[in-house]
């Protein structure tokens, strides 16, 4: 049997934690179906990637990377500005969904001109 | 049946110049007798008494419990235009640069030349240098992203018919929201003109206005609405 380096270990409990995230935030309905796919086969290859690191090497002679870290890491960073991007997408969409409530709750408390206004 | 005119003044701690603008709007506007006209003030969740200000000089107040930024503001004001049936909607600054005596040019245009959107332009060469510079930048900008030139897209002085107040629909927050009306425009094939404008600039209108810095922020986030 193989034994894993510590690193691996660490690595392999924050990936479980966080593939358990993902299992409960949709089942809590916080995550779309599409969300869902995105992020549970992310942490999955994750999860691959430390249990068989030759995966990712395998990976790297494909796509034509010395090697298999090389891919790991220049994967996560475009995921990771593609991710800010969505982000910030989203928070717009947000702000625009506050912005349509208050319009409605200023137009259901209309005020009216005093009886007092210049003429 | 008389035909509807909304202003609407997008507002944020106005109280020092709220009042006078605002007397001086009613003044102006008996001008037009042939009409139903309406001041609307939406104030964007100001501290001061501008809400207050406004109802004791004849405005109906439209009050956002919090803090939405000018788009916010004008996204208000054109729903409110929508649901009273509007037949006009002018949409002014609320910090005293515009003069009220250029509605009735803008409404000339409107209804005369069967224009959808007019838009006051300010004269370039009147405006503070730093202004002008960033004026052209965002006109740039708007023609890039938009295919609509416009010599003033940060105007605030705007007038719309009713199909453009059936069309036109507000998504940005902030000041992007000068340059959102191009894309609108675009979208609908709505006509536009501009019309040249008075602008009283002064030391608090330069400091209500959008700061240098703002405008950099706008230009991201034109950008970032466009790449989503």
């Amino acid at each position: 049997m193989n034994s894993f380096l510590p690193i691996q270990i660490i690595f392999l409990i924050f990936l479980i934690f966080a593939l358990s995230r993902v299992f409960l935030r949709v089942r809590e309905g916080n995550l779309t179906f599409g969300a869902f796919l995105f992020w549970f086969s992310l942490w999955l290859l994750a999860i691959i990637s430390i249990l068989k690191p030759e995966f990712t090497s395998y990976l790297a002679k494909i796509i034509g990377i010395g090697r298999g870290t090389d891919v790991v890491i220049y994967a996560s960073i475009i995921v990771l500005f593609y991710l800010i991007f969505r982000t910030n997408v989203m928070l717009e969409n947000v702000r625009h969904e506050i912005s349509k409530l208050s319009t409605v709750i200023s137009i259901k408390k209309i005020r009216k001109p005093k009886k007092t206004s210049n003429k | 049946m008389k035909k509807k005119l909304m202003i609407v003044l997008p507002a944020f701690n106005e109280e020092k110049t709220i009042g006078e603008v605002l007397r001086k709007l009613k003044e102006n506007l008996k001008k037009f007798k042939s009409w139903q006209s309406k001041i609307v003030v939406v104030d964007d969740g100001s501290f001061d008494k501008t809400s207050y200000i406004a109802q004791k000089f004849g405005a109906l107040v439209l009050r956002h419990p919090i803090n939405r930024g000018l788009g916010g503001a004008l996204l208000t004001g054109f729903q409110f235009a929508r649901l009273k049936k509007v037949d006009f909607l002018i949409t002014m600054d609320s910090d005293g640069q515009h003069d009220p005596l250029d509605i009735e040019k803008i409404m000339k245009v409107l209804r005369k030349e069967k224009i959808d959107v007019v838009i006051g332009k300010r004269n370039i060469f009147e405006m503070p240098p730093d202004r002008m510079i960033i004026n052209f930048l965002s006109s740039l900008l708007t023609f890039l992203l938009f295919g609509v030139w416009c010599n003033d897209t940060q105007s605030g002085f705007r007038g719309f018919n009713k199909k453009a107040i059936e069309k036109i629909e507000i998504k940005t927050q902030r000041m992007e929201v000068s340059s959102e009306f191009f894309s609108e425009i675009k979208k609908h094939k709505l006509k536009f003109l501009e019309v040249p404008i008075k602008v009283i600039y002064t030391s608090y209108s330069r400091k209500k206005g959008q700061s240098n810095l703002n405008s950099i922020k706008v230009l991201l986030k034109l950008l970032l609405r466009l790449a989503r």
